[in-house]
C-alpha cells in the first residue's frame, strides 16, 4: 500500500499532482491509502505501507469540462473516500471505459452526490459567514468564525475577495482560516478558534431580522430546511429564532382582534384632507381633439382595454386633409402609446415617402384603438378584431373624422375597411378604388402594410408594397 | 415628534416593508470588488443569507425609505388613514444601513420602497438619489432593487434604471375594478403604462446606438410585479391570464403573489381571513409551469380555481388522462414536461441519456424524478403503468381528509 499525505492548505492542487503522478506509475486505486492534514506531513500510520518512494511528475490528464469541475468539487467533501473515489473516476474517464454522465454508474453517481453536497455546503458558507469589525483602521478589517460541515474553505473563499474587495477580512474555520490583507488571499491552518467578539451593528440586523419577520404566515420548517440548527450558534439572529415563534399566535391574535373591535374607525386622520387637496387630479381638458382624446383613453366600450397597456389615438395636425386608418395597434405601438411605429408603421413610412406623402401632414389612426393579443410566453400574438370590438371602437373614430374633417380616408386592409364601409371582405379586389360613405368623405382602400410584411413569397410581399405605394400616390393626387 | 433612534426607525420601515414577496438577487450583469476599487459583487444566482420563521429569506435589506403616504390604499398599512406609526429615513441612514449590513454579510443588496410623499415624483427623486449615492460615491456594486413610483415622470425611470438592477412597479390587484376600489389614487392604466417604459428602455439598452457605443445601462435584472391574493373575488384563472398577458407585454422576470395577510390596523373593506398560504403557494407553482414547462394560462386553472389538494401539474395530469402514458423512450421534450414528477433537469437528462440507449425505470430515479407522481403516466422498459384508469388515482395523491376530533 502506498500513503500518500495531502497538505491541510492546497489540498486539492496537490491531490492532482499525486494523481497524475500515480497515473503515469500505472499504481491503481485500491493500493492507495490518502491522507489529509496530520502531524507535520510524517510518515503514515498504516503498518503495511510501502516505504513512500517518491513518483515522479506524471502529465496532465484532461478531462470534459464538467467532469473537472464536478470532481474536484466533490474533494471538497469530508467523506475519507472522496480521493479513492475521485483516483477510480479519473482513471476510467482516462482510459474510456467510463462515459462521464452514464447514469448507471454507481462510483459516478456517488461522486456527483457528493459534489452537489459540498457545492451546497460552499453555498451556505457564502450565506451564513458574518463578518464583525475589528478596531478601526484605515482600511478597514472583519473576521468571521465559521463552521462547515465539510472542508470548502478554499473553494469557498475566492467568492468573499471578489465581494469585499475593499476590506480586509479574515474567516477562521477549525480547520483553515482564509486571510484576505491588501488585496491578497491567502490561507493558513487555524490557530486561534475564539469567536470575534461582536460589534455594533450586531443589533441592527437584529432587530431589522425581527421586523421582516410577519407572524401571519409562520412556517418554521420552511426556515429549518434552508437554515438548520447546526448553523445557528455562529448566526447573531439565530438566538431570537425561540421567541418569535413563541410569540407569533399571540401577535396575529392581537391583530384579528383590533380588527373585529371595529369600532375603532380607520380614519380619516387629520393628515387626510390636506392629502385630499394634494393628490386631486388635474381637470381633464374639456372638448376639442385633446377632450376626445382624454375621454378615450379611459374607454371601456369593449373588454379589449382591460389587457393592452393604453388607447393608441390618432396623430397628426387636427387639418389634416388626408387620414389614413389602418387596423389596431401592435405591440409596438401599444407600448409607446403611438401608432404606426411598430415594423409596420416603418414599412408604411417608406410606402408614403414614395408617394411624396409628408407623414407629419396626415392624421394617422386605427379603426380599432386597444392591441388585441394573445400571449405566448414572451411574445404577444396579434389578435384580429372582432366585429363587435370594430363597432364598439367605431365611435371613437367618427369623433376623429368629426374633428379633423378631411378630405379623403384611405381604409387599410379589411379592419378598417369594415370600419368605415360596413363591409371588410374581398380587399384584393377593392383596393385602389374610391367608395362614398354616408355622411363622411370618399374612401380610398388598400392594403394593411403589415400584409406586405406577413406575405408568404418574397414577390408576393414586393406586389403588396408596390400596391400600397401606388395607393398611396393616388390619395396624395387626390388631396392635392 | 420624538426624535426616533436609527433602531426605532428601522423597526418600524422593515415591519412596513415585509408584505412585498420579492427577494431576488440574482441575473444581473456580472461586476465585482476584486481589484479593490469598491464594495459588492453580482451577478451570480443571488444568495439567503438568513431564514425567518415565516420560511421567507432574507436576500435584500427590504426597507421603506418612508412610511408616511398620500395614497389611502386599503390593503396596505402604510395607507393615510391607517394609524400606525411613521418614520421617515434620511438618504444618509439607508445609504450607511445597507453598507454596513453589505460589509457583515448579511446581505447581497438593498431593496428600497417607499410610502408616497409630497408628489410621486418627490418621492421618486430621493429614491434615485440613494442608488445614485451608493452607486456612484461609495463605489457599491451589490444589488439594488428599487421599488418603482408609477406616477413618476419618465426621466426619473430612466435614472432609476441607471443605478437599479431592478425596477419594479406592483400591479397589486388583479383586476381593474379590484383596484378602483381598494386603491382609488392608483390607476391600473399609469400602472401598465410605467411597466411598457421600462421595458422598452430596457429593450434600448440591450442595442447599440447608432454611433456604435453602448446603450447607457438599464435595470440589468429586468422588472417584476406583485398582485395580492385574496383581498377580492378574483379568481386563479383571471390572475393568471393576467400574469401572462404581462409576462407577454413588459417582460418581466417575475409576478410575485402575495397571499393578503391581516396588518395591525386594518381597513374595514377587507375580508377577515387567514392568509391563503396554499392558495399561493399554487399560484405559484402554476405560474412556473407557464413560464418553464410550455403551459398556457387557460390549461391551468380551467375550473376558475386552482386545486388545493394537489399541484397544478399533477390535476392537470389527472383530468387528461387520455393524453398518457407517455413512452419516456419516444417522447417529445414537450410531452416529457408534461409529466408529474419530471422536472426540467430530469427531462434534460432523459434528452441526453436516450441516444446512448434505453432509459430504464431506475435511470430515472438517479436522474432525479420523482416516481411516486410519475409512475401512473409513463411507459418505458420494465414498467407498464395499471392504475392510470382508476377512478381513485387522484385520491392516492391528495392529502387525506382532515379527520372531525370527538369532543
Amino acid at each position: 500500500m502506498r500513503q500518500v499525505r495531502l497538505p491541510l492548505v492546497g489540498t486539492i492542487p496537490a491531490f492532482r499532482q499525486e494523481l497524475r503522478r500515480l497515473i503515469a506509475a500505472n499504481i491503481p486505486p485500491d493500493q492507495v491509502i490518502w491522507h489529509r492534514g496530520g502531524i507535520g506531513g510524517g510518515t503514515g500510520t498504516d503498518l503495511f505501507a510501502a516505504p513512500a518512494t517518491p513518483l515522479p511528475d506524471g502529465p496532465p490528464i484532461p478531462l470534459a469540462r464538467d467532469a473537472a469541475t464536478t470532481i474536484e468539487t466533490a474533494l471538497s467533501h469530508s467523506d475519507p473516500e472522496r480521493f479513492a473515489l475521485a483516483h477510480d473516476i479519473v482513471l476510467r474517464l482516462h482510459g474510456g471505459t467510463l462515459r462521464w454522465g452514464d447514469p448507471g454508474d454507481v462510483p459516478l453517481r456517488r461522486i456527483t452526490a457528493l459534489a452537489k453536497a459540498a457545492s451546497r455546503e460552499i453555498h451556505k458558507m457564502h450565506a451564513f459567514v458574518r463578518f464583525r469589525e475589528l478596531d478601526g483602521q484605515a482600511r478597514r478589517r472583519f473576521a468571521a468564525w465559521f463552521e462547515p460541515d465539510h472542508p470548502v474553505t478554499e473553494a469557498a473563499s475566492p467568492f468573499f475577495a471578489r465581494r469585499f474587495g475593499d476590506m480586509d477580512w479574515a474567516i477562521a474555520t477549525p480547520d483553515i482560516t482564509a486571510i484576505f490583507q491588501n488585496g491578497t488571499l491567502r490561507f493558513e491552518p487555524t490557530a486561534d478558534t475564539a469567536p470575534p467578539p461582536a460589534d455594533g451593528a450586531e443589533e441592527l440586523w437584529r432587530v431589522y431580522y425581527r421586523s421582516i419577520f410577519n407572524p401571519a404566515r409562520l412556517n418554521p420548517r420552511a426556515m429549518e430546511s434552508e437554515m438548520p440548527q447546526k448553523y445557528w450558534k455562529n448566526l447573531p439572529e439565530a438566538a431570537l429564532i425561540p421567541q418569535m415563534i413563541r410569540e407569533a399566535p399571540a401577535r396575529v391574535q392581537a391583530m384579528r382582534e383590533a380588527e373585529i373591535a371595529a369600532a375603532r374607525p380607520s380614519g380619516p386622520t387629520p393628515r387626510m384632507a390636506a392629502v385630499a387637496r394634494q393628490t386631486a387630479p388635474a381637470p381633464a381638458p374639456e372638448g376639442g381633439m385633446d377632450g376626445v382624446r382624454h375621454q378615450a383613453e379611459g374607454c371601456t366600450r369593449c373588454p379589449l382595454y382591460a389587457p393592452a397597456t393604453q388607447t393608441v389615438w390618432g396623430e397628426g395636425p387636427v387639418d389634416a386633409r388626408l387620414m389614413l386608418v389602418g387596423e389596431q395597434p401592435g405591440d409596438q405601438e401599444d407600448l409607446r402609446g403611438r401608432p404606426f411605429v411598430g415594423p409596420a408603421g416603418q414599412l408604411l413610412d417608406r410606402a408614403l415617402d414614395i408617394a411624396g406623402l409628408d407623414r407629419t401632414k396626415v392624421w394617422m389612426t386605427n379603426a380599432v384603438k386597444h392591441f388585441k393579443f394573445e400571449p405566448r410566453g414572451k411574445r404577444r400574438i396579434h389578435q384580429r378584431p372582432n366585429t363587435g370590438e370594430i363597432r364598439a371602437c367605431k365611435w371613437w373614430l367618427d369623433q376623429e373624422l368629426m374633428l379633423v374633417q378631411p378630405q379623403l380616408v384611405v381604409a387599410m386592409g379589411a379592419t378598417a375597411a369594415q370600419s368605415l364601409t360596413g363591409n371588410g371582405a374581398g380587399i384584393m379586389a377593392r383596393r385602389g378604388t374610391v367608395e362614398e360613405i354616408p355622411d363622411g368623405p370618399p374612401v380610398l382602400l388598400t392594403l394593411h402594410p403589415s400584409y406586405a410584411l406577413r406575405a408568404r413569397s418574397p414577390e408576393a410581399r414586393e406586389e403588396a408594397f408596390e400596391a400600397i405605394a401606388e395607393d398611396l400616390r393616388r390619395a396624395a393626387e387626390m388631396v392635392a | 415628534m420624538v426624535q426616533r433612534t436609527l433602531s426605532d426607525k428601522l423597526a418600524i420601515l422593515s415591519d412596513a416593508a415585509k408584505y412585498d414577496a420579492s427577494c431576488a438577487s440574482s441575473g444581473t450583469s456580472r461586476r465585482d470588488s476584486r481589484d479593490g476599487s469598491g464594495l459588492g459583487s453580482a451577478g451570480g444566482s443571488g444568495i439567503c443569507h438568513a431564514y425567518t420563521p415565516d420560511g421567507r429569506c432574507i436576500s435584500l435589506l427590504k426597507i421603506l425609505m418612508t412610511n408616511f403616504c398620500i395614497y389611502d390604499c386599503a390593503y396596505c398599512i402604510n395607507r393615510v388613514s391607517s394609524q400606525v406609526e411613521r418614520a421617515r429615513f434620511t438618504p444618509e441612514e439607508v445609504v450607511s444601513l445597507t453598507l454596513e449590513f453589505y460589509r457583515r454579510n448579511y446581505i447581497e443588496g438593498l431593496f428600497l420602497s417607499s410610502g408616497i410623499i409630497r408628489s410621486p415624483d418627490d418621492t421618486m427623486a430621493d429614491m434615485v438619489q440613494i442608488a445614485r449615492t451608493l452607486r456612484e460615491r461609495e463605489n457599491f456594486r451589490g444589488y439594488i432593487h428599487l421599488k418603482t413610483i408609477p406616477d413618476a415622470s419618465p426621466e426619473l425611470i430612466e435614472q432609476a434604471g441607471l443605478y437599479a438592477d431592478r425596477l419594479s412597479i406592483n400591479v397589486e390587484l388583479p383586476t381593474e375594478p379590484a383596484l378602483e376600489k381598494l386603491a382609488p389614487q392608483k390607476s391600473a392604466r399609469t400602472i401598465r403604462k410605467a411597466m411598457a417604459e421600462v421595458r422598452l428602455r430596457h429593450d434600448a439598452a440591450k442595442e447599440t446606438t447608432h454611433t456604435g457605443r453602448a446603450a447607457p445601462r438599464f435595470a440589468p435584472a429586468g422588472q417584476s410585479t406583485q398582485v395580492i391574493i385574496g383581498a377580492d373575488q378574483t379568481t386563479d384563472a383571471t390572475i393568471l391570464k393576467n400574469s401572462s398577458a404581462l409576462y407577454a407585454g413588459y417582460g418581466l422576470r417575475r409576478v410575485y403573489y402575495s397571499a393578503f395577510s391581516p396588518i395591525p390596523d386594518a381597513s374595514a373593506v377587507l375580508p377577515l381571513v387567514r392568509p391563503p398560504l396554499q392558495r399561493e403557494h399554487r399560484l405559484y407553482q402554476a405560474d412556473w409551469l407557464m413560464r418553464h414547462y410550455g403551459f398556457q394560462a387557460e390549461e391551468i386553472a380551467a375550473e376558475g380555481m386552482l386545486d388545493l389538494d394537489v399541484d397544478p401539474k399533477l390535476a392537470w395530469a389527472l383530468s387528461h388522462r387520455d393524453q398518457f402514458p407517455i413512452d419516456v423512450n419516444r417522447a417529445p421534450r414537450e410531452l416529457l414536461l408534461r409529466v408529474p414528477g419530471f422536472g426540467t433537469k430530469t427531462v434534460a437528462r432523459i434528452l441526453a441519456a436516450r441516444p446512448h440507449r434505453a432509459v430504464r425505470y431506475e435511470d430515472l430515479i438517479a436522474m432525479g424524478a420523482n416516481m411516486k407522481a410519475a409512475q401512473p403516466f409513463i411507459t418505458l422498459p420494465g414498467w407498464r403503468p395499471r392504475l392510470l384508469d382508476a377512478p381513485d388515482l387522484r385520491a392516492r395523491f391528495a392529502p387525506p381528509a382532515e379527520q372531525l376530533s370527538l369532543f
